[in-house]
C-alpha cells in the first residue's frame, strides 16, 4: 500500500531570559543542583508567582515573526499531574487563550520547493525540574534548577508530509528564534526539544490515521531518523492488518528505534483550569505594535535581500541566511572583498568544509570574518590562486598569522610576470617535443583537451604559483608556434 | 446528577488520595450533591457572557527580568527528609 505520512510538531523553546518565568531565580544551564531555586519554584505553600515581562515580550516577538494573531488577553492555566520534579503538582501553562494564536511559516526544501506549514498556537509555560535516576541510596535525586524556566511551546498544524519537511521546518524555527535572540538554540543542552506526532493513512484518504507521539527529540538528525523509523514501524503494523495504539513513545538514537513509554491510561487526564494565582495578561495595541517595530531582519527577508543586493542565487542566499552568525560572517567578509559571489562560494565551500571537519559552529571558527575577507582579496587581485588559497586558509585556521603574512612567509605569491611565465613554458615545450608535435597535428576540438597536459606541467614547474589566467593564453599562443 | 464509586476512586487516584470504602461512600454522596448544584446553575442562560478566568477585575502585573533571589539551597534542603549531593531524594520513580 502507498502510505502518506502526516506529521505535526510541538517544539519547546527555552526563552533566554535572565530570571525565571514566575520567580526571581537565575536561569542557567549547568549550575550546582538546587542553587537556582526559590520558594515559588519549590511550590511552597503561600508562595505566589509573578510573571516575567521579558518572557512576554519574547513571545509576542515570535508571534510577529510567524505572522500570527497575538492574544490580547491571555490566560494561564494549571495542567495537573504528579511527578517529583514538579513539586506544585501542576505545571503553569496556557490552554484556551494562548499568547500567540494562528500563524504560519513558509519552509523551503532542498529541491527548491516551498511549503506553507500552519502554526496552531504558541503558548508560554514553565519547565519542570530534573529527575536523576542514578542510584542515590536506591532513591531518585531531584534538581529543581530548571523548574519555572520559561518555555514557548510552538504547536504546528498536521501539515508536514515528510521527514525532510519536518527537519526543514524545525531548522526554520531554530533560525527564527536565534535571529530574534529569544532562544540560544542550543539543542544539546535542551534549549530546543521537539515532540513528533505522526500517523499514516492510505494515499488519497481524507481522515487521519491513529497517531503516536515521540517525546523529546533533541537534534535535527534524530528528528529525521526518529520519523523514518516510526514510519517504518507503523507501516509494518498496518501492512500486517494490525492497528496503531495511540501512545507516547521514546526515540533511542543508539538502537535507532522508538519504543513505548510505560504510561498509565489516565496520564493524560490533566484537568486544566485557569490558574487562580495569575490574572489575565492584557496587552494594548500600542505595546504589540511597539514590539513589531523592533523586529530584526528575519531569515526569509535576509535571503531576499542577499538576492537583490548581492545578486546571489536563491539557493546560496537561503544557505547563507539560515544562521544569523553565518549571514553576519558573509556580510562582514564581503565588505572587505566586495565580490559577493566569491565570498559566498568560499563561505559555503572551503570554510564550511573545515567547520564540518572540526564540528564547529561558524561563531566559534578560529578564522575571523575580517581575516577571511583579507584572504579572499588576495584571490581577487590574483596574488594567489584558489588552490594556494586553500592552503593559506588552513594556515590561518592553525593560527599561523594573517593571509598576507602567510603568503609572504611561505613565498606563495603567484608569478604574474609574463616574461617569467613565457620562459617557463618554453622549457616545458622543449622537454615535451613529441607532445607538442601531436598537439600541432590535432584538430581544434582535440587541442582543447590536450592543452590540459601542458597547463598541468606549467603549474607543477611553478609549484602552483603561476597565474592560470595568464598561463592559458600565453600557452595557447606559444603552442601554435 | 450522580457519580458512581468508580468515578470517586478515579478522582481520588488523580489527586493521589487514598480513600477507605467508607470515605468513598461519603464522597460519592457529597460530590453528587455538588454536581447537582452545578446542574441547576447550567440552566441559566449564559449566551453572550464571556467566560470568567478570574473573579478579580484586574490584570496581571509584570515583573522586570532581574535576578532578585540568592542561593538558599541549604535552607531549602534542611526541610527535606533526605538529601544527597545537593539533591532532594524521593522514592525511586522510573517512567
Amino acid at each position: 500500500m502507498n502510505w502518506e505520512v502526516v506529521i505535526g510538531l510541538e517544539i519547546h523553546t527555552q526563552l533566554s531570559t535572565k530570571s525565571k518565568l514566575f520567580s526571581g531565580a537565575a536561569v542557567g544551564f549547568g549550575a550546582e543542583p538546587n542553587t537556582q531555586t526559590t520558594l515559588v519554584d519549590l511550590g511552597m505553600p503561600g508562595a505566589l508567582p509573578v510573571f516575567n515581562k521579558e518572557a512576554l515580550r519574547m513571545a509576542v516577538m515570535f508571534g510577529h515573526a510567524i505572522n500570527a494573531e497575538i492574544g490580547m488577553s491571555s490566560v494561564f492555566a494549571r495542567k495537573n499531574y504528579f511527578y517529583p520534579d514538579l513539586p506544585k503538582g501542576y505545571q503553569t501553562s496556557q490552554m484556551d487563550h494562548p499568547i500567540v494564536g494562528k500563524g504560519y511559516l513558509d519552509v523551503m526544501l532542498d529541491d527548491g520547493t516551498t511549503s506553507r506549514i500552519g502554526i496552531t498556537r504558541a503558548h508560554l509555560e514553565e519547565d519542570a525540574g530534573k529527575s536523576l535516576h542514578e542510584d542515590f541510596q536506591g532513591m531518585t535525586g531531584i534538581d529543581l534548577n530548571r523548574s519555572s524556566t520559561p518555555l514557548l511551546e510552538i504547536v504546528s498544524e498536521p501539515d508536514i508530509r515528510s521527514a525532510k519537511e519536518a527537519v526543514a521546518y524545525v531548522k526554520m524555527i531554530h533560525s527564527i528564534v536565534t535571529y530574534l535572540g529569544i532562544c540560544d538554540g542550543n539543542m544539546a543542552e535542551g534549549s530546543m526539544r521537539c515532540d513528533i506526532n505522526l500517523s499514516l493513512r492510505p494515499k488519497g484518504q481524507q481522515e487521519y490515521g491513529t497517531r503516536t507521539e515521540i517525546k523529546n527529540v533533541n537534534s535535527f538528525r534524530f528528528i529525521e531518523k526518529a520519523i523514518y523509523t516510526e514510519i517504518e514501524r507503523q507501516a509494518d503494523i498496518l501492512e500486517d492488518g494490525g492497528r496503531i495504539i495511540q501512545e507516547t513513545r521514546l526515540y533511542d538514537p543508539e538502537k535507532n528505534e522508538t519504543r513505548s513509554m510505560r504510561s498509565k491510561e489516565d496520564a493524560n487526564d490533566y484537568r486544566y483550569f485557569p490558574c487562580p494565582d495569575l490574572l489575565p495578561v492584557v496587552l494594548t495595541q500600542e505595546y504589540v505594535d511597539g514590539i513589531k517595530a523592533t523586529l530584526p531582519e528575519l531569515p526569509s527577508q535576509k535571503a531576499a535581500r542577499f538576492q537583490s543586493e548581492y545578486g546571489l542565487s536563491e539557493y546560496d542566499a537561503n544557505v547563507l541566511s539560515s544562521s544569523r552568525a553565518m549571514a553576519d560572517f558573509f556580510e562582514t567578509a564581503n565588505t572587505i572583498v566586495a565580490d559577493a559571489k566569491l565570498t559566498a562560494n568560499w563561505v559555503m565551500g572551503e570554510l564550511s568544509k573545515l567547520l564540518n571537519q572540526e564540528q564547529l559552529e561558524i561563531e566559534n571558527a578560529p578564522v575571523s570574518a575580517k581575516a577571511f575577507g583579507e584572504l579572499l582579496v588576495r584571490i581577487k587581485d590574483n596574488t594567489i590562486n584558489g588552490k594556494t588559497a586553500k592552503d593559506v586558509l588552513q594556515a590561518i585556521w592553525n593560527g599561523e598569522g594573517s593571509a598576507d603574512e602567510i603568503i609572504e612567509a611561505k613565498g606563495l605569491k603567484q608569478v604574474t610576470d609574463t616574461g617569467a611565465i613565457e620562459a617557463m613554458i618554453q622549457t616545458i615545450l622543449d622537454a615535451n617535443a613529441a607532445q607538442v608535435e601531436q598537439y600541432r597535428a590535432a584538430d581544434e576540438d582535440k587541442q582543447k583537451k590536450m592543452i590540459g597536459f601542458f597547463v598541468g606541467q606549467v603549474m607543477k614547474a611553478s609549484q602552483g604559483k603561476a597565474n592560470p589566467g595568464l598561463v592559458n593564453p600565453i600557452l595557447t599562443k606559444m603552442l601554435k608556434g | 446528577m450522580s457519580i458512581d464509586k468508580q468515578d470517586v476512586q478515579k478522582i481520588a487516584h488523580l489527586a493521589r488520595l487514598a480513600l477507605t470504602e467508607a470515605d468513598a461512600d461519603q464522597y460519592q454522596h457529597s460530590l453528587s450533591s455538588v454536581l447537582s448544584l452545578v446542574e441547576q446553575m447550567q440552566s441559566v442562560d449564559t449566551d453572550g457572557v464571556e467566560p470568567l478566568s478570574n473573579p478579580l477585575e484586574m490584570t496581571q502585573r509584570l515583573r522586570e527580568d532581574i535576578v532578585t533571589e540568592e542561593n538558599r539551597r541549604d535552607a531549602f534542603l534542611a526541610n527535606a527528609p533526605q538529601t544527597e549531593a545537593g539533591l532532594f531524594l524521593v522514592p525511586k520513580v522510573i517512567d
